[in-house]
């Protein structure tokens, strides 16, 4: 079930621990999952029962920020979790960040 | 995202750090998260719409920023140096609030129509009651504002710059990695509460998981002892603060041995002190950064390998580097412009303008500066052909003599480039022929003599001869703020009745 994300928006997983904040969002709805099962936005009362499906199973870290590899859908777990972030299907990746200098 | 989130991510991930104070007794991460909770209850049942701080710093600072912004309040610190008469100014502006005062603070505000008074000192006891409820950790909207810092006017009167949540959020969780500080480090915080690198400071050290250790106001004693006694690992100063912290580790010997990074900005630094730094503390890593209020903190820096590359080279256009405040943040787009609004090439000096999600550029009463996004910082300065970031200076300082506008900043590097000039500041001061005349005040480094007449030819050899100063006024100092502003109006006052 695609929904609209829009940045600050929150979600966790219907599965575990995971919660998600939106970064940035593409313009079109998402199908943003966790565990292979929809997450859901914080607030609203997951579904109870569910387990995650096998593959997708990996595990969210708390801290890390997760695209789809385009440059458009960009969340950051704010809660880790046990099992992996997808949009539909397709698992989203680590973003590639390298580390700054500290400034302050 | 809202800044509570990231307090509370760190309680989640690391919440048994120290983040406050003293390894063997300090504030940890999740005492911290329940103190800006209970803060958070404590700070909405106040009356007023804002909470103000003036204070000097203490752990109050990020219970404070916190605790408001899960009020749904935004943070004001307020400068307590202003005198009297200015600070019931802003507090009445920033007004209905409710005020944390430092010692001796409430005594100088008297009775202000909107104002509650609340103490620091029952404010923090209050946070530590157990039976105060705990707020809600991740706050609300993240368009709502976080903190309201009113400019330091050191041309005019202060102005409010908004910073919301998504702007200061968007900054940290771009330039700071989660947890990415070693268990061991430890950063010290002597920048002023109502400073951006005050508030940056505290929100990237708690995301990153780094102890900040906290010196309740500058002095560079006290400030070699806590590094030395704290084991501190990173630091960050002002251009006035790094030669007096030299000063005093020269003077000893003593070295920094623990500080493996130290980051300065909030003003142009001498060549010379980054070259004395570089060579008193080799186990040190130097950062360079770049940033204003009005784009919550850092939006260029120039880091370590960046400071030892230019450093060691002996490519002119390399070297000069170590002059320049790196490359913008991958985050921050930079342009310079021309004067009609062009974008400029390597090499011209034009307006610098920023875009990027941490770029507020708004002030309170006046919207934003929205040009597509674009804020245009006032600053002079231009890129190289590596796209490194060359700063010159305000340009509501630029002099404008006979129809030519001069850049004071570019006569103040050849001034500062004399072997007998540790401090300089060129302003241009009215002139009945030249509508304005560039004059300058200098500073001789450890006793030198200097000649005006010869210092003056020194300019005239480097630079055309109308951006030679037409006076020089050798002085004991400049006048500086306590964040290390060098405050122009007051030296353009000074030497108008001087030489005008």
């Amino acid at each position: 079930m695609a929904v609209e994300l829009k940045p600050g928006a929150r979600f966790r997983s219907a599965v575990c621990e995971a919660e998600v904040v939106v970064i940035k969002a593409p313009a079109d709805p998402v199908d943003l999952q966790s565990g292979g099962h929809p997450m859901v936005p914080i607030g609203d009362e997951p579904p109870t029962g569910l387990s995650a499906v096998p593959g997708y199973d990996d595990g969210a870290q708390i801290g890390k920020r997760y695209t789809d590899g385009t440059d458009a859908l960009e969340l950051l777990c704010s809660k880790g979790g046990t099992s992996s972030l997808s949009v539909g299907a397709e698992l989203l990746v680590l973003k590639d960040a390298k580390p700054l200098p500290s400034s302050d | 995202m809202h800044v509570g989130m990231l307090l509370q991510m760190a309680a989640d991930g690391m919440g048994e750090r120290v983040a406050l104070g003293s390894r063997t007794d300090g504030t940890t991460v999740a005492e911290l998260a329940a103190r800006a909770r209970r803060a958070g209850t404590i700070l909405a049942d106040m009356p007023g719409e804002r909470v103000a701080l003036i204070d000097l710093n203490s752990e109050a600072v990020p219970i404070a920023l916190f605790g408001a912004a899960l009020a749904g309040k935004p943070f004001v610190p307020i400068n307590y140096r202003l005198t009297d008469e200015q600070l019931r100014d802003l507090v009445a502006r920033t007004a209905p609030a409710t005020v944390i005062t430092g010692e001796g603070v409430a005594d100088r505000l008297g009775t202000i129509p909107g104002v509650e008074l609340l103490e620091r000192k029952e404010f923090l006891e209050r946070t530590v009651d157990p039976s105060v409820a705990e707020a809600d950790p991740y706050g609300g909207d993240p368009d709502s504002v976080a903190v309201l810092l009113y400019t330091s006017g050191t041309t005019g009167a202060p102005k409010a710059a908004v910073l919301r949540n998504r702007n200061l959020t968007s900054y940290v969780i771009s330039t700071v990695e989660f947890a990415g500080a070693g268990e061991d480090e430890a950063a010290i915080v002597s920048v002023p509460p109502y400073h951006i690198a005050g508030i940056s400071s505290v929100l990237s050290s708690t995301y990153s998981g780094r102890r900040v250790v906290h010196v309740e106001t500058f002095e560079p004693h006290v400030w070699v002892d806590l590094v030395r006694a704290e084991a501190v690992t990173h630091a960050m100063v002002v251009p006035t603060m790094l030669n007096r912290i030299l000063d005093v580790i020269a003077e000893d010997g003593g070295g920094l041995p623990s500080l493996r990074s130290l980051s300065y900005g909030g003003g142009p630094m001498p060549l010379s002190v980054i070259e004395r730094a570089m060579a008193l503390l080799p186990g040190a890593g130097f950062v360079n950064a770049y940033g204003l209020t009005e784009t919550a903190s850092t939006i260029a820096l120039l880091g370590p390998d960046d400071h030892r590359r230019a450093h060691a080279s002996d490519d002119p256009a390399v070297r000069t580097r170590l002059a320049s405040v790196g490359r913008p943040l991958p985050t921050v787009e930079v342009v310079v412009r021309g004067a009609s609004g062009t974008a400029l090439g390597p090499g011209q000096r034009g307006e610098i303008w920023v875009r990027g999600e941490q770029v507020a550029g708004e002030y309170e009463g006046q919207g934003g500066g929205s040009d597509d996004g674009w804020f245009n910082t006032r600053d002079e300065g231009h890129l190289d052909d590596e796209g490194y970031l060359f700063v010159h200076g305000r340009l509501d300082d630029v002099i404008v003599r006979g129809g030519e506008n001069l850049s004071p900043g570019e006569i103040e590097t050849v001034l500062l480039a004399h072997p007998s000039v540790a401090a300089a500041a060129v302003v241009g001061i009215p002139d009945p022929e030249w509508g304005e005349k560039v004059v300058a005040a200098v500073v001789p480094a450890g006793g030198a003599e200097i000649d005006e007449d010869e210092l003056r030819a020194f300019v005239r050899a480097a630079l055309r001869s109308t951006r030679t100063p037409e006076r020089i006024e050798v002085r004991a100092d400049l006048p500086f703020n306590e964040t290390g502003k060098l405050l122009r109006r007051v030296l353009r006052e000074e030497l108008a009745i001087r030489f005008g």
